[in-house]
């Protein structure tokens, strides 16, 4: 009935809904785990539904996978409370033990087809797999669409959903069977070796993407069908590469593109906003120092040479220009004499005093009030004149009672009668 | 006979964790309207009154009732702020969405959020002065911001009773004194409520009536009648130190040898 090709873009899509949907709930409960005990626990189900029917029989498989992954859940669960096992350790020995005792069972009595189900080979599913396969994502959309909310709230705050008066620990069981049902839909394509891949690694590329639930399991969705169909094609070309690998590696890729360029919690974004801090601090800095220096000139004369500002700040004259270029196209220095004399304008006046006012500030406060050493603050200051602002300045301002001399006996300035000095200065 | 509806009733109520008595034979009878502090040393089962209250901690035995009717019934009545550790703080929901979350006790689990809900859940996160973060996620905010956003989250219920789980800790004193006057304005308006709180000094400030808790009640009734140094001591003395030993004692016997010493 249907083709290769429409097996396999079928197969992705049913997968996608299924492991995206469920997958969402998998990473923000921190049930990964979870999800990968389940798929290795219904191994030995497969097996054995192949090996009570002499026909290949989907429903059958079906109904065997699901029963040995509740079985799992439920072990899993009776470990933890009847042993001071915690989840993770008791997910474990369900893991491995079912897994072994498929595999096991396979060996003793080699059924063909089995494998596919290991490692995931989309050309060996059958109409009627594919019919199964409908059928179960169906039920797990329907599932949660319906179940949308006591999920969502049981996920976030499961207090509040008592609260609510959801059914907490029904929820969590209906939960496990629809992660068991996912797990059934995807193991004929990506294997159930695999199969925690998809459940998780589409789910956490969406995470990194948004910071709204319902938009993470749209994206999450989608991110799962693109893998499959991508993983399906790749297969598809090169026959050799079972199914289960290309979608992994598939969705690995797709993750990889959402960890270095996702816009506000990739490591690029990251890096950027890092740098431009950097820069601005720089920057700062610079400005901070031609307002040191003139404040050490007896004469009162405003403008610095490049060449004195590099000496002051411990670098080179090319390291400082690009600085001070982007001063200027802020408006907070103006150029006298090309690349080589420099003013601090009426803006970058009053900015630099505040950049001081917040250094000196920060040190009293140190040493007035946390009983610090007086050659410790320093560096702290250094940091927090960046970002020093708003009610927790004011606050130390009143709490300080308003110095107008730091601890090493220099002014603290004030940004607004800086200007206004100015102004007046430059009347005169 | 009872003359007047309590707005919370507990009688005999014991939890166990691990076989051991957390609480013990717990008898409360809160008057309507007033603001409740629960009081005591860490580990005297504060925080677990509430949520066994709650239902969130199975009850070993008791019953817990709330406006004459029991818990379990009148959950819809009933407001919960939990600890704010009990959640993770990285979950994808801006503060819109969790304040949003009051609003589904009256929606029920299927029915869509509509305007009217958007309108109560803003107006919630204006009485905490959080509207401006609406769309912040959760993650991003202060400690103090974080519990204004539980508390919006409360009031969107629109509740008659409160159970409210440290909601002062970790929060910067401006949010306190902000929370408190919201517990004041609600009591006010008629409502109930009792906060676990841990800093004794400002608890005679703050409640109408305190409970005094150290595995069992040791005082229970108006904040001037029983802040007294007596029954503070009482409270955080360790007098009790024995009861827990020999409760701790008492779980690792099996529970035959219990019943065939009684008979």
């Amino acid at each position: 009935m249907f083709g290769a090709l429409q097996t396999a873009l079928l197969a992705s899509l049913f997968l996608g809904l299924s492991c995206g949907l469920i997958g969402s709930y998998v990473v923000v409960r921190r049930m990964s785990l979870f999800g990968d005990t389940m798929s290795h626990a219904v191994f030995p189900g497969v097996v054995l539904g192949f090996f009570l029917q002499d026909e290949k029989n989907p429903y059958f498989i079906l109904g065997c996978a699901l029963l040995a992954g509740i079985l799992g859940a439920l072990m899993s669960g009776s470990l933890q409370r009847t042993t001071r096992l915690k989840q993770d350790a008791s997910l474990g020995v369900v893991l491995v033990t079912f897994f072994a005792f498929g595999v096991g069972l396979h060996s003793l009595s080699p059924q063909t087809g089995v494998s596919s189900y290991l490692y995931g080979q989309i050309a060996a599913i059958t109409d009627s797999d594919l019919l199964m396969m409908g059928g179960v994502s169906l039920l797990i959309v329907c599932a949660v669409a319906l179940l949308r909310r006591p999920f969502y709230v049981a996920s976030f705050d499961p207090g509040f959903a008592r609260n609510l008066s959801y059914p907490v620990k029904v929820l969590d069981s209906i939960f496990a069977f629809l992660l068991a049902a996912a797990v059934v839909v995807s193991m004929q394509a990506v294997g159930v070796v695999l199969v925690s891949a998809m459940l998780i690694t589409p789910a956490a590329t969406a995470y990194l993407l948004t910071d709204r639930f319902s938009k993470m399991m749209m994206l999450s969705v989608g991110f799962s069908i693109l893998a499959g169909m991508i993983g399906c094609l790749w297969s598809y070309q090169q026959l050799k590469t079972p199914t289960g690998p290309a979608i992994a590696i598939s969705a690995a890729a797709l993750f990889g593109l959402a960890f270095l360029f996702a816009p506000q919690y990739g490591v690029l974004a990251k890096y950027l906003r890092r740098r431009q801090q950097v820069r601005q601090i720089r920057r700062e800095n610079t400005l901070q120092s031609l307002y040191r220096i003139k404040e050490q000139r007896s004469d009162g004369k405003r403008a610095v040479t490049l060449s004195e500002l590099a000496q002051y700040r411990r670098r080179s004259p090319s390291h400082v220009l690009p600085e001070l270029f982007s001063l200027k196209k802020v408006g907070l220095i103006e150029s006298l004499s090309g690349r080589d004399v420099w003013q601090l304008t009426m803006n970058g006046e009053q900015r630099a005093a505040e950049l001081i006012r917040n250094h000196r500030l920060w040190e009293l406060y140190l040493i007035n009030e946390a009983d610090y050493q007086t050659d410790h603050v320093h560096d702290d200051a250094e940091k927090m004149e960046h970002v020093l602002k708003g009610d927790l300045l004011e606050a130390l301002e009143k709490q300080l009672d308003f110095p107008t001399a730091d601890p090493h006996g220099m002014p603290i300035p004030d940004p607004a009668k800086t200007s206004v000095l100015l102004r007046e200065g430059g009347q005169k | 006979m009872k003359t007047e509806v309590h707005a919370l009733e507990v009688h005999d109520l014991t939890v166990t964790y691990h076989k051991k008595p957390v609480l013990y034979g717990i008898d409360l009878a809160v008057p309507t309207g007033n603001l409740v502090g629960v009081v005591g040393p860490n580990g005297a089962g504060k925080s677990t009154l509430i949520k066994s209250i709650m239902g969130v901690v199975p009850m070993a035995s008791g019953w817990a009732e709330a406006f004459g009717q029991p818990v379990n019934d009148v959950l819809g009545r009933i407001g919960y702020v939990p600890q704010r550790e009990s959640v993770d703080w990285d979950f994808p929901v801006t503060v819109m969405d969790v304040a949003m979350m009051g609003t589904f006790g009256r929606l029920g689990p299927f029915r869509r959020a509509g305007a009217s809900e958007r309108a109560r859940a803003e107006e919630a996160l204006e009485r905490v002065g959080m509207l401006p973060f609406a769309k912040r996620q959760i993650g991003s905010l202060s400690g103090g911001q974080q519990q204004r956003v539980f508390l919006a989250r409360a009031l969107a219920q629109d509740s008659d009773l409160y159970f409210m789980d440290e909601p002062f800790a970790g929060v910067d004193a401006a949010t306190e004194s902000a929370i408190i006057e919201l517990l004041k304005e609600l009591r006010e308006q008629g409502k109930t409520v009792l906060v676990v709180h841990h800093d004794l000094q400002s608890a005679r400030d703050y409640f109408d009536m305190l409970i005094l808790l150290n595995m069992r009640v040791v005082a229970f009734g108006k904040t001037e009648d029983v802040f007294t140094t007596e029954l503070l001591q009482k409270t955080y003395g360790g007098r009790l130190t024995i009861l827990a030993e020999m409760a701790e004692q008492a779980a690792k016997v099996p529970l035959e040898k219990i019943h065939k010493d009684h008979s």
